[in-house]
Order: C-alpha cells, then structure tokens, then sequence
C-alpha cells in the first residue's frame, strides 16, 4: 500500500524547500514530490490541508530510564511519548541502571525499541565508565553495537583531562561528545538559578557562570584537540555569547536548547513547585530571550527536549530534596509553535531545521533531516492552528511531572510517518 | 447579601440617654450605700464608655472615686467554631486588683447573656472578687442563659430577630440608641 | 479582619496585615501578667508542632503561646518520628492529618516546604522556619519589639549583621521593615551574602564599622560553627574581630540605638557579652514578645465568630 500526503505546506530547509505539494510514499521510501499527485486505489492518503508537513523530528536529548528505572519510564512509554510529540527518532542518554557505558547495554535498548515502537533510537553512550568521570568507556564496542554519541549527561565531566581525551578519543571514532557543560563544585548543592528570586525564597542557586565556564573550558579543549563538541541544553544568556564566540573562531561547536527554558523563567520557582525544578535551572527573562536569539540566529542549532521522567512521589517532596527535570517529548513541538513561531521570534523554516536537519546533522544521520527522493521516509506533520491541551490521561509517559499539565499550547503535531508507515495521532 | 428592608427607630436622644444614665449612676450609689470598695467593670467595647460615664456622675453626684476598668471577653466566647473572623481585640485592661471587691460589669445591651457569661469567665481569671453585679443600659430579653441584670437603664419590649444599638460619642461619634425591625415573619 | 488561613511568610502581608498582628500581640500581652495566665479562645482545638529541625526556642514560645489559648498541642518531633523511617515529608503529614489537627506550627530544613504542606491540609499551617526562606513570627517579635522601643518603623535605620545567605529571620524581617517603611542594611563578609539581595530593596555593605553609622537599631544574627568548614570565615575569632559586636563599634551607631539578636547568642563570636547585656539590649524583650506575637498569630488564623458578640 503506498502512501500520499496530499496538500500539505512542505517544509524542508535541507533542499530549501517551502511551498504547498503533494508526497508519495511507497516500500517506505519517498516515490516522488509533486506539485499534484492523483490519488488511485491502492493508496493510503492523508489530507495534509493546512498542516505543515516536516522532515521527522530527531531529539538528541531524552532519558529513557530503561533499563534499571521502569518506574519511571520504558522504553516503550517513552518513544509512545515520542511520538505523540511528533519526535520520529530520538537519542537517550546513558545514565540508565546500569548504565550504558557498553555494548550490551547499547544493543538491549536498540532490540528492545524495535520491539515496542516504530520510533528510532540513536543511544547515546557514556562518556566515562560509569559515568564517573574518571576512565573512557568503551567507545568503539559501542558504536558498532549503535550508540551515536557519548556523553555523561547529569554528571559533568570535572576533569579536564579526561574531557580532552573523550573528545579526540570519540573524535578519532567519528562519536559526537555531548557535553553537559557544568562546573559541579560552582553547583553547590544549588537547586535553581542563582539571583534575584534565589536570594529571596532562600534557596540555593547555580550561577549562571556554573555553566560559563563549563562551555569556556570546552570550546577550549575542542580548539585544542580540533574535535567537535555539542553544548547540551544552553541555559543562560552568557553561554549563548560564549558560544557565539567560538564558533566566530571557527571551533566545531554545536549547542541545543530545550523548550522550558526558552518558554519558562525563575520566576516559576516561587510556587515552590517541584514541575519547575530542572537541571541546568530555570533562569531569568534576559536569559530565555538570548536564548531564543542564539535559536534564531543559529548559534543554538538544535532543540532537544531533555525528557526527564521522575515518579510522582520522587517529585512530591520538599524544593531541595526533588530530582531535576520535567518530562518534554508531547509538548516540545506546541511550545516552540507558541513561543518560537507564532510570535515571529523564528521563522517556520528555522524551527523545523532546529527539530530535524540540524539534529539529523549533528549526530550524523546522513538520510535524515530531509524530504528527498529515494530516502527513507520519515515525516512530523503538524499545525500551527491546532491547539494542544495537555490533559494527565494524555500523557503517555509513565511519569506525569510536566509542569504543563492542563496548559493550553497553541500548535499540535498531528500524525507523523515513520519508514513509510503512517500514525495518526489526533483528529484533525 | 443585602439586608431585607428594616425600619430603624430612635428610642432615645443624647439627653435620654444622660437621663437614664444618671437614674442607673443614681442606682448603684444607693445600693452601694456605705460600701466604699466597689469598682466597675466595662465590657468592651460600648461597656468601657458607659462605666466611665457612669464613675464620673458617681464623682460629680456624690464625691465618690470608683475605679474603672475594661475587659475584653472575646477571647472567652463560645462561638468560636465557626470559622469566620477572629474579632478585633480591644484589650483587657483592670488595673486594680478584683480581690474581695464588688465588681459591677457595665455593657451597653444585655441580649441572649452570652457576652456576660463570657464575661463572669474572663473576671474570674482575674482574680475571686466578692461579689459580681451586672449594670446595663438595656435590657431587651430574649435571654438564652440564666443570667439577670442587677441595674437596667431601660427595659425594651423587643423581637428575636430586632436589632438594638446603642451609639455613643466615644464609639460612634454619635448619641442615640436605636431599635431596628427585623423581618416580619 | 482576618490575615488569611495560613502564615507561610511576611511576603505577602500588608501594612495593615502587620499592624493588626502587632496591635493583637500587644492586647495579649496582658494575659501572661496574670495569675491564671490562660484564655479559652481556643479550647478543643488541636495545633500540632511539627518540628523536622531541632529548636527549643522556637518550639517552647509556640507551646506556651498555645497553652495561654488552651488549645491541645500535640508535640511532632523528627527525632521520633516516621521520618527516620524513611517517611516521605507529605506522607507524614497526611497521617497526622487524619487526626484532625485545625493547626500545624512546622519547621523544616528546606525552603518552602511549609507552602508545600499548606497545599494539602485543612487547617492552617504556620511557619515557623522553613530552611533559608522565612521565619514570619519572628520577624513579628522583633517588630513588636523594635516598635514597644521607637514608637514605629518609619524612617527607622536598621541593620542586620551576619550570615544573611542561610538566614531566614533576615529574609521575614526585610520583608516586613520595608513593608513598615524602615531602611534595612545587610553587612557581613561577601562569602555570607546572596548576591542580588540588594533586589530587596536592601543596602549591602561588608565593613561592619561603616554599616554601624548612625543606625537605630542594630540585629546581630548568630554564627553557626559548622559554617567555618565551608570556607565562609576562616575561625570565630577572626569573625569576632571583624563582625563582632562591642562596646567600642556600637558608639558609630545612633545615640539611642537598640541591640537586638533572634537568639541564642554565641557571646564572643557575633556580640561581646557586654553588648548582650547591656542597657541598650532588647534580647530578652524579644524573647517575651515572642509568645505574645504567637498567640495573636494563632488568635487571628484559627478564630472565629462574628466581628461583635451577640451580647
């Protein structure tokens, strides 16, 4: 059974392209673009009428949690997430119990997702054995089991040495090092955005600078050793600047930022709720509007969601005491439609590149990213009209700590297609 | 909500109310005859006025210094379950000693006699007087305790649901005292 | 006029909210002058204090606070408790909640948690310090104290010295001063101060000598020894000579200045034991006004009735 998408606004900044078509799918590759494609018998259609029609959506950035934390999330409850979020793929992060800093580790989530979900998973491995900063993980069984990049996301890597040798290690590997840039002692034990709010409900802040220097020492070792470095989650105004700086000076950097933190600020922290208490914090108003200039100029590439699932009772607890982190995947695209898009901050084309070819380039999905003849065909369908209300049972997660809950959010992924298979995802 | 339409009626005028006053000051003086260690106990916040008003045509009258004091019984209420709002306290302030003294409590409408049930609780706190009296400026029945006032200014034939005010210079810069006719059922 | 159900902090409270907690305090105060210190305002209602920090100050005011209102005070201790156990903070609560409690006193380690709790209780939940973020009946004692000294707050200089970053009476107390419409200064060593306090609408200054000009009421907090491990001082007797409160400094403050302290003093470290005690100390009046602002706290947030008794 072949598939059309017919008359939808295809968006696809890898060719350029902009402009209402028609696309048919068929043994899950793109048959052809046209300007009008007839519908005949054997063939699916999908009325795209109003919708924007994308490259799949590819997140660098979600825990999976599985396995050692089921409770939390499954790999299938996450890529469900994933899909209704409009993701066709996304990259999890290695801090897994146990951790995924080997090739069994690696090749239990590939099977197990193959299993369970359409969506592709493009694992991230760890960055050091055990994540503890200390050894190299096995990079190279890794990869050829399927890992796409390293990184210890959650514990920064303090060592300065053994962040050089990652990189011209994962370099050498043709890995992609994803850093979460933090200098942990600066942390302090801190639970939000050190500043004026901090100072007063008493709570512990992280300095901006926390994150500064992190990325300075990085975008160093990354001159240092020629190889390339991805900045997760940017969160201040400062890192945007170091890292427009250094990629003036021609340093292989790349940086992603998440949703809540170019739709949410400090602010939010007085509630005491713990749906806002997320690692790096919440920052300030400047803070998110540098971010949304860094996303609109480039200097952010991506968006990824940093999808952190938490158990209702590991959240319900005191301010400090609470993990960091909300979940992301269902309501990245409606926020960034909100936020991004529909206030003119990016433009269309900006957004779609920032979810799909620019993370399909970084990681180094040579297919993906694109709407091309002969490719896969991975599509995120979706409109900037719809509106999402983002009600608990909707939730696929199997942890609800989203601080959007109940939140109306105007945009909505509508179906996605993945490797030719269509998914309808809400009634038009 | 609003208030159904209610039909106010002044009782008395400022010069009623200094006659009536003088009659109850007159009272006490001849009950008390002869007993010098008396003192007065307004209750908060009309009572207070009243006995102080009450001591000074003692003193003009009949040359006699009665001690005045103010007690604040709200912090002896029963009704305090419902949750609403915690009254405004005005304070408790008796600076003599209640011990073996007559204590004439003094407030301005005695009702159900539940503010002077309270107020026999607070003056016991303070101390074992002698004996305790009551002196008010009205007396509208309707009574919900065993209580009785020793002195009454003025006797009031009143329905349940009427309303009586007495307004006074120190409390509501203004003299009367007022009947207001509740709903007629 | 009622001040809301809960009293998570200062934040919030109006000028008129203030005022109307001090003038209650102030008519309380007469009861613990009496023989029979005791009302019955508020007879069968239980107040559980909830303690998940260690405080005997804090802990005996409240107590006595409420016994003077003879409501039923049911002492929670994390000493003793489920909490040990493993008991989630909500958890606990929700247990004792079951037994019907109209009023929780609570303090706890972690900013907000007393705001947490209010969330899913009936009664009301008074803060009695929540980690770094507020300790409002505090800040009240000191303000019934500071305005029985100088009559009021208006233009009042006032100065807060010590470690103001870990302080929660320095947090409750700013918020109220200026609500009052004092100036307030902050000093210490910068290694103790949050930046971005001054957002507070607060003056910062790390010379103690030079904060001291001309102030009409100076608030020393106290140092707590642990806090040397964290390289926030180098040793008590460095704080002492250049933190320390003396007979010598507080000349630089205004002729009629007053001492305060929220207790309990370390003599040597933040205050000389001669400033404690001397003339110009209010400690102890704190101390006193303390049950007091309590009981008209628990007057105002758990009283009833109607404005006028039915007579």
């Amino acid at each position: 059974m072949k598939l059309l998408i017919k008359n939808g606004r295809v968006v696809d900044p890898f060719s350029g392209t902009d402009e209402t078509l028609d696309i048919l799918v068929s043994n899950g590759k793109v048959l052809s673009i046209n300007k009008k494609i007839a519908v005949s018998k054997d063939i699916e259609v999908f009325d795209a009428t109003g919708m924007i029609v994308a490259p799949g959506f590819i997140d660098l950035h979600c825990h999976l949690r599985e396995p050692g934390y089921e409770r939390k999330e499954t790999i299938e409850s996450g890529l469900a997430a994933a899909m209704y979020g409009g993701f066709t793929g996304v990259c999890p992060m290695p801090n897994t119990d146990p951790v995924n800093d080997s090739a069994g580790v690696t090749s239990f989530m590939i099977e197990k997702a193959k299993k369970v979900s359409p969506v592709r998973i493009y694992p991230v491995g760890a960055l050091s054995k055990e994540q503890k900063g200390e050894e190299l993980a096995n990079y190279a069984e890794m990869r050829d089991a399927g890992i796409w990049a390293v990184s210890d996301d959650g514990r920064p890597v303090m060592n300065s040495q053994v962040m050089r040798k990652a990189l011209e290690y994962a370099g050498s590997l043709g890995l992609l090092v994803i850093d979460h840039a933090e200098d942990i002692n600066l942390v302090a034990g801190g639970s939000m955005n050190e500043g004026e709010v901090s100072a007063r409900l008493g709570l512990r802040g992280i300095p901006a600078e926390a994150e500064l220097i992190q990325i300075r020492r990085d975008t160093a070792l990354s001159r240092l050793t020629g190889q390339r470095v991805h900045i997760a989650h940017v969160s201040t105004k400062y890192s945007v600047e170091a890292v427009r700086m250094a990629r003036k000076k021609k340093i292989p950097v790349t940086a992603e930022a998440t949703p809540h933190h170019f739709s949410l600020t400090e602010e939010m922290v007085e509630t005491f709720d713990t749906n806002y208490k997320m690692n790096p914090p919440l920052r300030t108003a400047d803070d998110v509007k540098a971010v949304i200039e860094g996303l609109s100029d480039g200097t952010i590439d991506c968006i990824a969601t940093d999808h952190a699932p938490h158990a209702w009772e590991e959240k319900m607890v005191e301010f400090d005491r609470a993990p960091n982190g909300i979940i992301g995947l269902q309501t990245a695209v409606p926020l960034a439609i909100e936020n991004l898009v529909l206030p003119d901050k990016i433009s269309l084309k900006r957004m779609v590149d920032a979810f799909s070819t620019a993370p399909a380039r970084i990681i180094g999905l040579g297919d993906k990213g694109r709407i091309e003849v002969g490719k896969e065909a991975d599509l995120t369908i979706f409109s900037l009209k719809k509106e999402t209300l983002l009600k608990k049972e909707d939730i696929k997660s199997l942890s609800k700590n989203s601080p959007f809950i109940g939140r109306k959010i105007k945009g909505a992924v509508m179906a996605v297609v993945i490797g030719g298979e269509l998914h309808r995802l809400r009634e038009k | 909500m609003k208030k159904p339409e209610t039909r106010r009626k002044e009782i008395l005028d400022a010069a009623g109310i200094q006659r009536s006053l003088g009659r109850l000051a007159l009272e006490i003086f001849e009950r008390q005859a002869g007993n010098r260690d008396f003192a007065l106990i307004g209750i908060q916040k009309r009572g207070v006025p009243l006995a102080k008003r009450i001591a000074k045509k003692l003193k003009e009258m009949e040359k006699l210094d009665v001690k005045v004091g103010a007690l604040d019984i709200n912090l002896y209420r029963d009704d305090f379950s419902t949750v609403g709002t915690a009254p405004v306290l005005r304070g408790t302030s008796v600076p003599f000693s209640v011990e073996d003294k007559t204590i004439i409590l003094v407030d301005d409408v005695l009702f159900t006699g539940r503010t002077i049930r309270a107020a026999l609780d607070a003056i016991v706190d303070l101390g074992r007087p002698r004996k305790v009296e009551l002196a008010v400026f009205v007396d509208r029945g309707h009574r919900e305790l065993p209580i009785q006032a020793d002195y009454v200014g003025l006797s009031l034939n009143t329905r349940r649901d009427d309303n009586v005010e007495l307004m006074l210079e120190e409390t509501d810069q203004k003299e009367a005292l007022i009947l207001e006719s509740g709903e007629k059922k | 006029m009622k001040i809301g159900k809960h009293l998570i902090g200062i934040r919030g409270l109006s000028k008129a909210d203030i005022t109307h907690i001090l003038d209650t305090a102030e008519k309380m105060k007469e009861i613990s002058d009496r023989p029979i210190k005791k009302v019955p305002a508020l007879r069968g209602k239980l107040i559980v204090n909830l303690f998940f920090e260690n405080s005997t100050r804090t802990r005996s005011s409240f107590e006595i606070a409420e016994k003077r209102l003879s409501a039923d005070s049911l002492n929670f201790s994390a000493s003793t408790s489920a909490v040990q156990k493993g008991e989630t903070l909500l958890d606990t609560v929700l247990n004792i909640e079951r037994m019907q409690p109209d009023a929780y006193v609570m303090r706890h380690a972690s900013p907000g948690s007393c705001k947490f709790i209010s969330n899913y209780v009936k009664g009301s939940v008074i803060n009695a310090g929540d980690g770094a973020h507020e300790h409002p009946t505090q800040a009240l004692l000191d303000a019934m104290t500071i305005r029985e000294k100088k009559g009021g707050f208006e233009g009042l200089d006032i100065l807060i010295c010590g470690d103001i970053t870990h302080s929660r009476v320095v947090r409750s107390n700013i918020h109220l001063l200026k609500t009052m419409g004092a100036n307030v200064t902050v000093a210490g060593p910068a290694t103790m101060i949050p930046p971005h306090i001054d957002k507070m609408g607060v003056k910062v200054e790390t010379n103690f000598d030079r904060a001291l000009k001309g102030k009409d009421v100076v608030m020393m907090l106290r140092i707590q020894l642990e806090r040397q491990t964290k390289n926030l001082f180098p040793s008590m007797k460095e704080y002492y000579l250049t933190y320390g409160l003396t007979e010598e400094r507080f000349k630089l403050a205004a002729k009629d200045a007053i001492v305060m302290h929220p207790g309990p003093i370390n003599r040597g470290v933040e205050i000389s034991s001669e400033m404690a005690d001397c003339r110009e100390s209010v400690i102890l009046d704190q101390v006193e006004n303390g049950v007091s602002v309590r009981m008209a706290v628990l007057y105002l947030l758990m009283g009833g009735g109607e404005d006028e008794a039915s007579n």
